[in-house]
């Protein structure tokens, strides 16, 4: 009987850890088949996080406080995007992980190690695309990325520079003096000197901000080989529908605090409201009395009848609504749906805040 | 150690003194042969020797000084402010690299440049008189000691400036005044005695002296005091160095 329980105790870190293998595992197999892995990844507490931000506040020499306790994991090889309205903090807090602002309480691990008592292990993971547009003026592009290659600590490694270089279609123009590129060759630069040394964990602060349609897709296509390759990717940006079409988790940061982090789907499905639109046949003044159990509004030329639900619940109600309009005698040519973007959530979401 | 990060500062700074090579070496040597032209040839034909010294090989080594602690400090200032100015020190800041590694990439360069081009006004002024070197090694050590101390003290202005004024006010008026009152052109024997006692509190004058003792053998104070005053400067650069990079002054918010 001792013996048996010796026994399970001894076993336990094994089988704990072959568990974590597993989830860990699995968790990357689904990324790569971009699955939705809402099912498999906790929205706060997350295994083995490569970013653990724990309790993170920033007041600035002013005494602008900046961050309010800022707690965020990010797992390993997902995409997060960072959303949130100018002045919201989402450069106080990358910059506090990379090393460029001192926190003023706190305290972060970047894959375990501490950034303040462990920067080298800390650092040489994280690669950072500022916001700003900030480049060298008479390096070349070839000479510039690889002096960040170097500083980085990594060895000289021609041909991985010049596949970034070529990833990013700056491979023309390596020679080039970097103040003779366009402002979007400049970001392009600016990525390409992030990903010299190979980062595990790379922070886009606004990638595509002043860039073209097409580099833009370029871009999410250099975002999606990287994310294949396991690289943790943060972003931030304003354009929407890229954290949309992008992140695999979204958090909002307004006023400095983290006001909510959440599966995209997840936060989709949970505050999405759909709306289900009817084309009638003939035009209504105003909502026929006795339906006021259902969300119902007409339009201004009384040609459309718009039935807001909300996805979460038991029961839509779109049956019964359909068999009462029938009764009523009221028809429809048409009808349609529309779900709510995540664009609407987030201006919902952040105006309604104080 | 990350030397591939301290390799990649010092061939960034050295690539940015080879863009500007000519101004960089044309405009000292132009202004040292000037320095010889007056005062060497000049005035100099009216001074009697110096220490047993012609007058015209007297201020060689003083010249040199001259010259190593401005471009030590200018460059090693310019290259670290720069960054700041235009933003990218960004990089420098999120690079897994310590501040003795930084410092041993700006000050390298910036020490590197200067002591290049101390050997070349040296090279120059053979043309104008004649030379003797009697301790070449600690020609060689002074020269270095002082290029080193001197660009660490540029790179903490260059830290502490938030403008091109004052990048160039220290120079301008700190550095040129100590050195031209620190004996380059005269022994400070030649000084009326109070004046004597106050150029002791002048840290150039130890480095002129120390290095003058190295090509002559004669100095205004013991060999031993100059070595141990360059150091103890050294030393104090080194101590706000470190104490720049531990709290992120002027560096980081
Ligand atoms: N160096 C600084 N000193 C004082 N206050 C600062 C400093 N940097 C930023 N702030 C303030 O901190 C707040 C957050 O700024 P931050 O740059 O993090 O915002 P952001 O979310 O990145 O905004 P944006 O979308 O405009 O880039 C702002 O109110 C800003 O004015
Ligand atoms: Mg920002």
């Amino acid at each position: 009987m001792p013996r048996n329980r010796k026994l399970d105790a001894s076993r336990l870190p094994t089988f704990l850890a072959a568990l974590a293998a597993y989830v860990a595992g699995s968790s990357r197999r689904r990324a790569r088949t971009n699955c939705d892995r809402s099912n498999l990844m906790q929205s706060t507490n997350v295994a083995h996080p490569i970013l653990a931000v724990r309790g993170v506040s920033k007041t600035y020499e002013g005494g602008f406080q900046a961050l309010k306790s800022i707690d965020l994991q990010i797992a390993r090889g997902e995409i997060f995007a960072l959303l949130g309205p100018n002045g919201a903090g989402k450069t106080t807090l990358i910059s506090i992980i990379c090393g460029i602002v001192n926190l003023s309480a706190g305290e972060i691990t970047v894959d375990g190690h501490d950034i303040g008592r462990n920067y080298r292990a800390a650092r040489s993971k994280i690669g950072l695309v500022p916001q700003e547009l900030t480049t060298d003026a008479f390096e070349t592009v070839f000479d510039t990325v690889s002096f960040s290659r170097g500083l980085f600590g990594k060895n000289k490694n021609p041909a991985h520079i010049e596949k970034v270089l070529r990833d990013l279609s700056l491979w023309d123009k390596r020679d080039n003096k970097i103040m003779t590129l366009s402002g979007g060759m400049k970001r392009r630069v600016l990525i390409a000197k992030a990903l010299s040394h190979e980062p595990e964990l790379l922070f886009l602060d606004e990638p595509t901000a002043g860039v073209d349609v097409a580099l833009r897709r370029e871009m999410w296509e250099v975002v999606r080989k990287l994310r294949e390759n396991g690289v943790t990717i943060i972003l931030t940006t304003h354009y929407i529908e890229e954290a949309e079409m992008m992140a695999d988790r979204i958090g909002v940061i307004s006023g400095g605090e983290l006001i909510l982090v959440e599966e995209k789907a997840e936060l989709m499905r949970k505050l999405g409201h759909k709306e289900l639109i009817l084309h009638l046949q003939e035009p209504l003044s105003d909502v026929p009395p006795g339906f006021s159990d259902y969300d119902l509004s007409v339009s201004a030329d009384g040609s459309m009848l718009t039935y807001s639900y909300d996805t979460n619940a038991e029961r839509t109600g779109i049956g019964s609504l359909m068999r009462r309009l029938a009764e009523e005698g009221i028809r429809f040519r048409d009808l349609s749906t529309k779900q709510s973007t995540l664009e609407e959530i987030f201006v919902n979401l952040v105006e309604d805040r104080p | 150690m990350n030397l591939n990060a301290v390799a990649a500062i010092y061939k960034f700074e050295m690539a940015r003194t080879f863009r500007t090579l000519m101004q960089s070496i044309i405009s000292p040597v132009i202004s040292t042969s000037l320095y010889f032209v007056v005062f060497g040839a000049a005035i100099g034909s009216r001074i009697q020797e110096v220490d047993g010294v012609s007058y015209g090989a007297f201020i060689v080594p003083g010249l040199i000084m001259l010259t190593l602690l401005q471009q030590s400090l200018t460059n090693a200032a310019f290259g670290i402010y720069f960054p700041k100015f235009t933003g990218t020190i960004y990089e420098l800041l999120s690079a897994p690299i310590s501040p003795i590694e930084i410092v041993l990439g700006y000050v390298g360069a910036a020490a590197t440049k200067s002591i290049a081009l101390g050997l070349i006004i040296l090279a120059t002024a053979t043309l104008f008189v004649d030379l003797r070197i009697e301790h070449p090694l600690w020609m060689i050590l002074f020269l270095v000691l002082t290029a080193v101390t001197f660009a660490m003290f540029g790179f903490i202005i260059g830290i502490w400036a938030d403008g091109f004024e004052k990048l160039q006010i220290v120079p301008l008026l700190i550095v040129t005044p100590l050195a031209f009152l620190g004996g380059s052109f005269y022994s400070i024997s030649m000084l009326p005695e109070f004046w004597q006692d106050v150029s002791l509190v002048n840290p150039v004058v130890y480095l002129i002296s120390g290095f003058r003792w190295a090509f002559y053998g004669t100095s205004d104070v013991s060999i031993g005091v100059s070595l141990a005053m360059t150091l103890v400067f050294l030393g104090a650069t080194l101590a706000a160095v470190t104490y720049i990079f531990k709290t992120g002054w002027r560096l980081k918010s």
